[in-house]
């Protein structure tokens, strides 16, 4: 039988139902012009740049630029406009719907009191200049962003994956990679602390905790199947008895044939 | 030179090559003032540390995506996993940035409970903070005493959720529970006493000859290294940079209530040992306006939002429709607007941010999880050079990292 077709593109989870009518509602975007402060920010760097698009939402503006002006534009954010803080810089995975990915520069200005968050675009194979030269706080970020997308950064000093081991394989947060990691995850304790010759003997690791094996007697056992350790799982129903004669009084002792069976309720 | 037959010494916990006075050091992953699972690679000059690269992953758990294929309240929980010092400022930050994303307003009673539990948060972060870093100096007195009272505000936490590690006290829309009976009454005598215990801790730390060499002029940071490094929360204050995320972007009732937000000028470890003790102070001072800000408020803890709340238990038992929409929201999960948002809060150890990017699917499309602890550690790189190797302990221990909220 041929084994089921399964979609490669997005392995992450799914919601089991879906109302076909249903719109989901936006989180509501407004003007720049409606801000003053944000009008102005966003002035100065059209000049400049080419400013794909730009709003408001939930108070923060949301600039677009293209991937390229990434260090000028942070450069002219932070000393022009008083940009002072890189919170935090990031990649969303749009591999599947668009081939690219999308990264942010969420920043604040302590002066302003102002938050805006720059994104751009950049595709699978592409490279992104790397801003450690204008943020030092980037430093870390593009390291992980590496990492966990296998976004490839130019001009980083140290570009090595900084939470996943150097030799793992594959960017975890990539859609394509399934929770409880792939095939090489699988092996990979296995390779390293035993060797690969032991692969057979061993057998790969069980990376989702709460799998159930029905066939693993050595964790798992069958209520009213019970076998010794180990053993291989029997069909044969046990009569097992869970109050010891004598011993602590845990569960009523139950005799199937002494209990009494009503016809109709009393 | 040939270097086939090197003979290569090697010790549990100190790899090193001599060459002339150049040594290399491997500090941890387990090493006891490491603080959870920091492993250092110093290179070393005589005593003084000429290169330090930070190692970290060796707690890192994937809560990125885990967030990703679990529906928002599933997640709530995980958060606890963060900074497990603190950890209703991780269910805090959470769900205000759920909250925030899907436009909702929380009862007045809900939020008087948050910030009491935010506020109690902080008080046993930074006793906890105190207790390990005094330790690490060499204090061992100050660690008993700060255990001590960090007891009172877990015993009030644990009354009031059940927990006292991971608490999960704050739900999307609200907070579980009202407080209980004589919690108020408990709260009081907590925060009437801490002040006189505060003060036996300045007392002990002050002046105290061995506290001040170990922290005065060690571990400085400048402004623009600050700023440039992303620091937030007591090292950013305590280089000179009043920036309070309660103070000048008010969440919850942070703009009702009074308090300072103290700032130290001196950017030494000594001064940000200050600093922490006077936040201490002015989280008593806001438990202390919360108090009566908490019995003027009408009962209701919960958000009233059919479509992403589920209604009170009452009416869940008794109100057929309430019953089906509750279904609806435990078995799918809510389905938040499209968009995403970055909502910032000022946790005990700094700016804990979520950016939460929806597509209207009960999973979130992309959580990532701005974490101060994780800015601090990188920005070690550069902290530490320059400095003596004995003080490496202690400005680790100083810069408050807590590797659950580093490797997530």
């Amino acid at each position: 039988m041929m084994r089921q077709y399964k979609e490669k593109e997005n392995v992450q989870k799914k919601p089991y139902y879906s109302d076909r009518f249903w719109v989901a509602p936006q989180v509501p975007k407004f003007d720049v012009q409606s801000d003053t402060v944000f009008a102005q920010d966003l002035a100065v760097l059209k000049e400049k740049f080419e400013i794909v698009d730009a709003y408001i939402q939930q108070g923060q503006m949301i600039v677009y630029i293209n991937s390229n002006d990434n260090v000028d534009v942070l450069t002219t954010l932070r000393d022009e406009l008083s940009y002072n803080f890189l919170s935090e810089h990031s990649a969303i995975d749009w591999l599947a719907k668009r081939g690219e990915f999308e990264i942010f520069y969420q920043m604040l200005s302590t002066g302003k009191r102002k938050r805006i968050r720059i994104k751009c675009f950049i595709k699978e194979r592409e490279t992104l200049k790397s801003v450690t030269g204008v943020y030092k706080s980037a430093d870390w970020a593009e390291r992980e962003m590496y990492d966990m997308f296998g976004v490839i950064i130019s001009g980083h000093h140290y570009m090595k994956r900084l939470l996943m081991p150097d030799d793992w394989y594959d960017h975890p947060l990539r859609k394509t990679y399934p929770l409880h990691g792939d095939e090489a995850a699988q092996w990979y304790e296995i390779d390293k602390i035993f060797g690969k010759e032991y692969r057979d003997i061993i057998g790969p690791e069980e990376r989702d905790a709460a799998r159930i094996d029905v066939d693993d007697t050595h964790r798992f056992s069958h209520i009213h199947h019970e076998v010794p350790f180990g053993a291989p799982v029997s069909h044969e129903k046990t009569a097992t008895d869970y109050q010891e004669e004598g011993g602590v009084f845990i569960v009523k002792k139950l005799k199937k044939e002494d209990a009494k069976i009503l016809k109709e309720r009393p | 030179m040939q270097k086939v037959n090197r003979l290569k010494p090697f010790f549990e916990n100190l790899v090193f090559e001599r060459e002339d006075n150049h040594m290399i050091v491997n500090f941890g992953p387990q090493h006891p003032s490491s603080h959870g699972q920091l492993r250092l690679i110093l290179e070393l000059d005589g005593e003084l540390v000429t290169k330090s690269t930070p190692d970290i992953g060796y707690l890192h758990r994937g809560m990125e995506k885990m967030a990703e294929n679990m529906i928002y309240n599933e997640f709530l929980p995980t958060t606890d996993r963060m900074d497990y010092i603190a950890a209703s400022a991780n269910n805090y930050g959470f769900a205000l940035a759920v909250e925030t994303l899907i436009g909702l307003d929380v009862p007045r009673r809900a939020k008087v409970i948050r910030m009491m539990l935010l506020e109690l948060n902080r008080i046993s972060s930074h006793l906890f903070w105190l207790a390990t870093h005094a330790l690490d100096v060499g204090a061992m007195t100050i660690f008993l005493y700060a255990f001590r009272e960090r007891e009172y505000t877990l015993d009030l936490i644990e009354d009031y959720c059940g927990a006292r590690l991971t608490h999960s006290s704050v739900r999307i829309g609200g907070v579980p529970l009202d407080l209980p009976k004589g919690w108020i009454d408990g709260l009081n005598k907590f925060i009437n006493h801490l002040p006189i215990d505060i003060g036996d801790y300045e007392g002990l730390l002050d002046q105290n000859r061995i506290w001040k060499m170990r922290l005065e002029n060690v571990g400085k940071i400048t402004p623009e290294q600050a700023q440039s490094w992303g620091l937030s929360g007591p090292m950013l204050r305590g280089s000179g940079i009043a920036w309070d995320i309660r103070k000048e972007e008010p969440y919850e009732l942070y703009d009702e209530v009074e308090f300072d937000v103290p700032v130290s000028t001196t950017c030494d470890s000594y001064g940000r040992y200050k600093l922490h003790m006077e936040e201490m102070r002015q989280s008593i001072r806001i438990l202390k306006q919360l108090i009566p800000m908490y019995e003027q408020t009408s009962p209701e803890i919960m958000a009233h939002a059919p479509q992403y709340i589920s209604a009170p238990k009452e009416q869940i038992m008794t109100q057929n429709y309430s019953l089906m929409q509750h279904f609806v929201l435990v078995t799918q999960g809510m389905r938040p607007p499209v968009g995403d948002v970055y909502v910032p809060t000022e946790s005990p150890k700094g700016e804990l941010g979520f950016y939460i990017n929806s597509q209207g699917n009960p999973y979130p499309y992309r959580v990532k999880l701005r974490t101060p602890s994780f800015f601090h550690t990188a920005f070690l790189q550069e902290l530490l050079v320059g400095e003596y190797l004995a003080d490496v302990v202690a400005i680790i221990g100083n810069a408050n990292i807590v590797f659950g909220e580093i490797d997530r």
